[in-house]
């Protein structure tokens, strides 16, 4: 079982207290945007998932604690989470991940 | 060489130290007519079609680890084919028909057994479900009938059918051309019977790009090994499909999570049939060797990593001992875990890719296994004839822009 950083919390908890939910960063359309886009679009919006074998922005939800969704990178080979922000951070650029993993690794 | 009654015994007599090797590893040629990507039992199978009864035999099957690693070798291998959807119906139950003669054809005991699979009802949305799919199944000829408790239990004699437990069982249903195979014997038995009609298996090999010409068409494969030639490329990766896609530029509705099985101590016998229950999330069956062969479901989070979190496994076992209290002090012995790709409506898509010569052969998710020889057939038709075959035409990838859904996923409301 993995332990995750809740960004709220600023705690590491078991991962049975969260729940996944599906990769980072996916901007719905607003309504107007809805009614200008076709099937292919739709198509990537409702289907299309990065599925990547490596770093992975993923978003969390802290269930059965705080009750609040955060992000996270994690390496989807190794299981590591690199790190967690919260709701509202930009997708951190590879420069920035590299960063994040320095620091770890201190 | 043939295996027979009579090669068994010569071979006895000396020890069973002068078998022939079954299958050479071969090093890649500079360009083969098909390279298929991927030495699971689909990939192989397909090579095995497309020699076989397509007529390409100038085939490598490149695996960038040991032939029937992955899934094939990591699943808990049911068999069945009572799906809800028709297309469904067509493709699982194609490969049941190739199932059932296939020791035969390769010449190699795969051990298919026909001994069915028991899907038992708790609930009244169960015995509903159950019951329409029972009927959808016969409209499609597809063998499976709605049993009672009693009848249940006749199969099942440890069975416990009063009604005053947490989960009772009301009924259930029960296809009898369902079963089990043995899944490193269909990998190694389709890798024989494809190098004997002389496709190159290549293992150790890894993929590591796609090559493509300035019109967009394939080229060949970068691999460990260096560049290796191909007009025709069929990827059949099943957790790493993504990622083949994506050295080809493409994009795919796939999701990789890693699914994990357990096996226990062996015991006499005292499973006869594959028994299931989805609404408590338990499946079971038990292998020639006396272990009880058990699914557990998939980890929430998308991975790579082979191997998942032990609460799954718990929660698991916690569900067999719920339904079959009669297992409670067995001693589990081993658990594994696959990378299992899933699409949006848990049906595969198989068949041509945006990319010219580049098929695919993925999505088969939770439950590949039992659609072996089916996608294998229709994999090779389809790099055969550049076009789909009827049977795997459904599938392809355009439904997710279309609509034109199968969607399983909603139909059996669990892992398959
Ligand atoms: C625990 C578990 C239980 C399951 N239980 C069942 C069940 O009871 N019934 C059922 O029907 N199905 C079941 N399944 C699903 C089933 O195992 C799969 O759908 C099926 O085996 C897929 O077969 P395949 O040949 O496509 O894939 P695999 O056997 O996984 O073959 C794919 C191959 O591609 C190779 N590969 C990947 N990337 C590269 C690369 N870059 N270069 C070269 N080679 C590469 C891999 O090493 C692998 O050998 C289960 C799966 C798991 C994990
Ligand atoms: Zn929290």
């Amino acid at each position: 079982m993995m332990l995750i950083h809740c960004p709220y919390c600023d705690e590491k908890r078991p991962e049975i207290e969260f729940a996944y939910a599906g990769e980072a960063h996916i901007v719905r359309p607003n309504a107007a945007e809805q009614q200008a886009m076709d099937d292919v679009e739709w198509s990537k919006f409702m289907f299309i998932r990065d599925n990547k074998r490596g770093e992975h922005c993923e978003r969390w939800w802290h269930a059965n604690g705080c009750n609040m969704y955060f992000n996270a990178v994690r390496n989807t080979v190794t299981d590591k989470f690199i790190k967690s922000y919260k709701i509202g951070q930009k997708r951190p650029s590879a420069a920035q991940i590299q960063k994040w993993k320095d620091q770890a690794n201190g | 060489m043939k295996f027979s009654a009579r090669s068994l015994f010569a071979n006895a007599l000396s020890g069973h130290e002068n078998w022939p090797e079954q299958f050479p590893n071969k090093e890649p040629k500079k360009e083969y007519d098909v390279v298929i990507v991927g030495a699971g039992g689909h990939g192989l199978g397909a090579a095995y079609y497309l020699a076989s009864k397509y007529g390409i035999t100038n085939v490598a099957v490149v695996e960038k680890g040991w032939l029937g690693g992955g899934n094939t070798g990591r699943n808990t291998t049911i068999i069945r084919s009572n799906y809800l959807f028709d297309e469904s119906a067509r493709i699982y139950d194609h490969a049941l028909d190739l199932w059932d003669g296939l020791s035969q054809e390769l010449n190699y005991n795969v051990m298919y057994s026909k001994r069915g699979v028991l899907m038992l009802a708790h609930n009244v949305h169960d015995v509903q479900s159950f019951k329409r799919h029972v009927h959808a199944n016969r409209l499609n000829g597809v063998d499976n009938v709605w049993l009672s408790p009693e009848e249940c239990q006749k199969i099942v004699p440890f069975l416990d059918i009063s009604q005053n437990r947490r989960y009772p069982v009301m009924g259930g249903a029960f296809q009898q051309r369902g079963g089990v195979a043995r899944h490193d014997s269909v990998a190694w038995g389709y890798a024989r019977g494809a190098s004997k009609l002389g496709v190159d298996i290549i293992q150790n090999c890894k993929v590591i790009g796609i090559r493509r010409g300035a019109d967009g068409a394939v080229e060949g494969v970068e691999t460990e090994k260096g560049f290796i030639g191909a007009k025709k490329i069929g990827v059949s990766t099943a957790g790493n499909s993504s990622v083949l896609m994506e050295m080809a530029g493409l994009r795919f509705p796939l999701e990789s999570y890693p699914l994990q099985a357990l096996v226990s101590e062996p015991v006499k016998p005292i499973v006869p049939c594959v028994i299931m229950s989805n609404a408590v999330h338990a499946y079971i069956s038990q292998s020639d060797k006396g272990e009880l062969v058990i699914g557990a479901g998939t980890d929430q989070y998308t991975s790579y990593s082979q191997r998942g979190a032990l609460h799954i496994v718990e929660h698991t076992i916690m569900s067999i001992c719920e339904i079959f209290p009669i297992f409670r002090r067995m001693r589990m012995l081993r658990n594994w875990g696959g990378i299992v790709d899933v699409t949006p409506d848990r049906s595969p898509i198989l068949g041509k890719t945006p990319v010219q010569g580049l098929y695919v052969n993925c999505g088969w998710g939770t439950g590949g296994f039992k659609a072996t020889p089916g996608a294998a057939d229709m994999l090779a038709y389809t790099i055969a004839h550049d076009a789909p075959h009827k049977i795997n035409a459904p599938y392809n990838l355009d439904r997710f822009v279309g609509g034109r859904l199968i969607d399983e996923a909603a139909a059996a409301a669990v892992a398959h």
